[in-house]
């Protein structure tokens, strides 16, 4: 036996690695969906920070290059989503779909036109990739954000226009450049997320590499009810699942074999109930999801 | 008039896929011309090319039916995608316990089934099956949405992840044959096999796995069509659809007719597993739908939820996943990844589409329910 505690910092570590993507993604969805921005497409936002930080990385030879421009990336695909929701007051959500369809294209055609591979990067040796500032940088943005959102003038607009964004406007807050502000930090933020998934934990691009987490992500902004420190306890909650899963597949509890597909589900499951309101409600901020139109 | 004006937003749409998929194309290193001939030339040819388009065609526009459904209820449906592997999973379950002996991958005859039921019997059985299940999958979000106002994306995004944990868990640990490498089920009976066109059509071969199931895609539109503008319920739901306020006043229960529109739209996603199931692989196949749930929404908005923009939608994005194949395998650097560059954006053109015309049909739902 080589003891208990030791398991339990193995366990801890996984715990906290698997959590940090899904908690810098989520971070940006708060300031999105703060503003007033349904924020569907994280899955896209990290996607697009995977591959960049991926690709630029394996042609730069540091990760902080890359790290950088995946930032650059994910600011540029979320301008696609503000624009739309904000100058063309499209649907939030259609939006949102149509750039987590376009940032499964996009990447793989790109890395079949510059590495001639169906859909995945060169291999990125180990002593280039990103050691573990992405988790400090998240960690640490959990008291940034709360900062930021409930202690600074730029906070308290972001979350006027996101639940009143007349009053707002009456105030003299602008609601498009507030909300220009929440959906371009949210890209930002996701993309360090996927640049993580790719640089950090992997080590190359693949297909679809980020398999969802940017939907767990928006499920953790919702559990933690769209405040800070909770959606990083409902982060750090989803990580632990995800542990738990590695950690037991194929192992047998007191022969039973527990199926890792029924420790996937657990973070569907807890936000379905969350929504339907049997552990708390969980309130959006009231004005997400529409468009604002200036009186003339 | 009307119907020109129906068409022409539609066709701007697509033309401006084409012109910004070209310029990517382009900056690829692909001549867009050479691209967009491998991608759309290749469905005409008979009868490979118009078989495999039919073929493609009949999920997405099941899916784009129950996009379509759901959206003239005010809703937006993102759990086909769930709604079809569930149904497509039940199918191949009922094909597999009442289809009697099987051959199995290793070529023995078994037996997986309780009873053997004439196909007579098994095919209706596994087709109502597959609405059925569908359907029941989609009232759940439409349930947890009328009862407690969760928001129907975020549900149905959820219920897609559960839905396919649990029948991959079902097909693992359950209903796959004993050392099959496979992520797949055994085989259905052959009494729950449907006939493919092949075996009527002069000049089509069997090999080509466009089935009856097609038939069906074309009868769902009629059914959708007439459900939506005849019936009292297609009324309703587009009364809720268009202003559940004045709807409400009408009489009408809302909150009822989001659960009906999300089981009519779920069950018309379930309706893939007829084309899958019974009608191409004859068993379940973990992972088998190619994003169907997700390009319905392309197709139901580029249709402009209409059962006849939807069958036209479909073709067109039918023909372009099967050109796909062929500029994986004759364009220098383009890959079929294209085809999801230029379905995205479709969609985001139609969305903001609402500025030219000044609709905001959908937007005063959002107010009720939030995200």
């Amino acid at each position: 036996m080589r003891g208990a505690s030791n398991i339990f910092i193995i366990f801890l570590a996984s715990t906290i690695r698997l959590s940090t993507p899904l908690l810098l993604a989520a971070l940006g969805g708060l300031f999105s969906e703060r503003s007033g921005v349904i924020n569907i497409a994280l899955e896209g936002l990290m996607l697009a920070g995977a591959f960049t930080a991926a690709a630029v990385t394996h042609y730069a030879g540091s990760p902080f290059v890359g790290l950088a421009a995946a930032i650059g990336a994910g600011i540029v695909v979320a301008s696609i989503h503000a624009v739309a929701c904000i100058r063309f007051r499209a649907d939030q959500v259609v939006t949102g779909t149509a750039i987590n369809i376009l940032m499964t294209g996009v990447p793989a055609l790109l890395s079949g036109a510059f590495f001639l591979s169906s859909g995945a990067t060169p291999q990125i040796p180990q002593a280039q990739l990103i050691p573990y500032t992405p988790v400090v940088l998240a960690f640490a943005l959990v008291g940034v954000s709360w900062y930021v959102l409930y202690r600074t003038p730029f906070g308290l607009r972001l979350r006027a226009v996101g639940e009143n964004p007349e009053a707002a406007d009456a105030a003299g807050v602008s609601v498009s450049r507030m909300r220009y502000s929440g959906v371009l930090i949210s890209g930002a933020l996701a993309a360090i997320g996927g640049a993580y998934i790719s640089i950090g934990q992997s080590s190359l691009f693949t297909r679809n590499m980020t398999a969802g987490r940017g939907f767990i992500a928006l499920a953790a902004l919702i559990f933690g009810k769209w405040k800070p420190v909770s959606t990083m306890l409902a982060c750090l909650l989803f990580g632990f699942a995800d542990a738990l899963q590695i950690q037991l597949q194929g192992v047998p509890i007191r022969g039973i074999e527990i199926p890792n597909q029924f420790i996937q589900i657990i973070p569907y499951v807890l936000t379905i109930v969350v929504l339907a309101g049997f552990i708390g409600q969980s309130r959006a901020p009231r004005a997400l999801g529409i468009p604002y139109q200036k009186e003339k | 008039m009307r119907h020109l004006r129906e068409l022409i937003f539609p066709l701007i749409a697509v033309a401006a896929a084409f012109v910004i998929g070209g310029i990517v194309v382009l900056v690829i290193g692909d001549n867009p011309i050479t691209v967009f001939r491998l991608l759309v030339g290749s469905a005409l040819s008979y009868p490979d090319g118009i078989g495999y388009t039919l073929f493609y065609a009949t999920p997405l526009i099941f899916t784009g039916l129950a996009v379509a459904v759901a959206f003239r209820c005010g809703m937006l449906n993102i759990g086909a995608e769930g709604q079809l592997y569930v149904a497509a999973f039940a199918t191949a379950w009922v094909g597999i316990k009442f289809g009697g002996t099987v051959v199995d991958i290793f070529g023995t005859p078994t037996s997986y089934a309780w009873v053997k039921l004439p196909a007579i019997v098994l095919l209706p059985l596994a087709i109502l099956t597959a609405v059925v299940v569908g359907a029941a999958w989609g009232a759940i979000p439409g349930w947890l949405k009328a009862r407690f106002g969760a928001h129907e994306v975020i549900t149905t995004i959820m219920l897609n992840f559960i839905g396919i944990a649990l029948v991959s868990y079902f097909t693992q640990y359950h209903y796959k044959a004993a050392g099959d490498p496979i992520m797949q089920s055994v085989p259905i009976g052959a009494g729950a096999h449907l006939p493919r066109l092949g075996s009527f059509v002069s000049g089509m071969p069997e090999r080509i796995p466009v089935n009856i199931a097609f038939l069906f895609a074309l009868l769902a539109c009629v059914f959708v069509y007439i459900f939506l503008w005849k019936t009292k319920w297609g009324y309703e739901i587009r009364a809720t659809g268009a202003n559940p306020q004045a709807a409400e006043y009408g009489g009408i229960s809302v909150r009822k007719q989001m659960v009906l529109a999300m089981a009519v739209s779920g069950g018309l996603a379930g309706m893939v597993a007829i084309n899958e199931v019974l009608g191409y692989r004859y068993r379940y196949y973990d992972g088998f739908s190619a994003n169907y749930g997700f390009m319905g929404i392309a197709v139901a908005l580029l249709g402009r939820n209409h059962p006849v923009g939807v069958l036209l939608s479909a073709l067109l994005f039918a023909v372009l996943l099967r050109g796909g194949i062929f500029v994986d395998a004759f364009a220098v650097h383009t890959t079929k990844d294209i085809v999801e560059v230029l379905q995205a954006i479709v969609i985001l053109f139609v969305a903001a589409e609402a500025l030219f015309r000044g609709t905001f049909g959908r937007f005063g739902l959002l107010k009720r329910s939030k995200v």
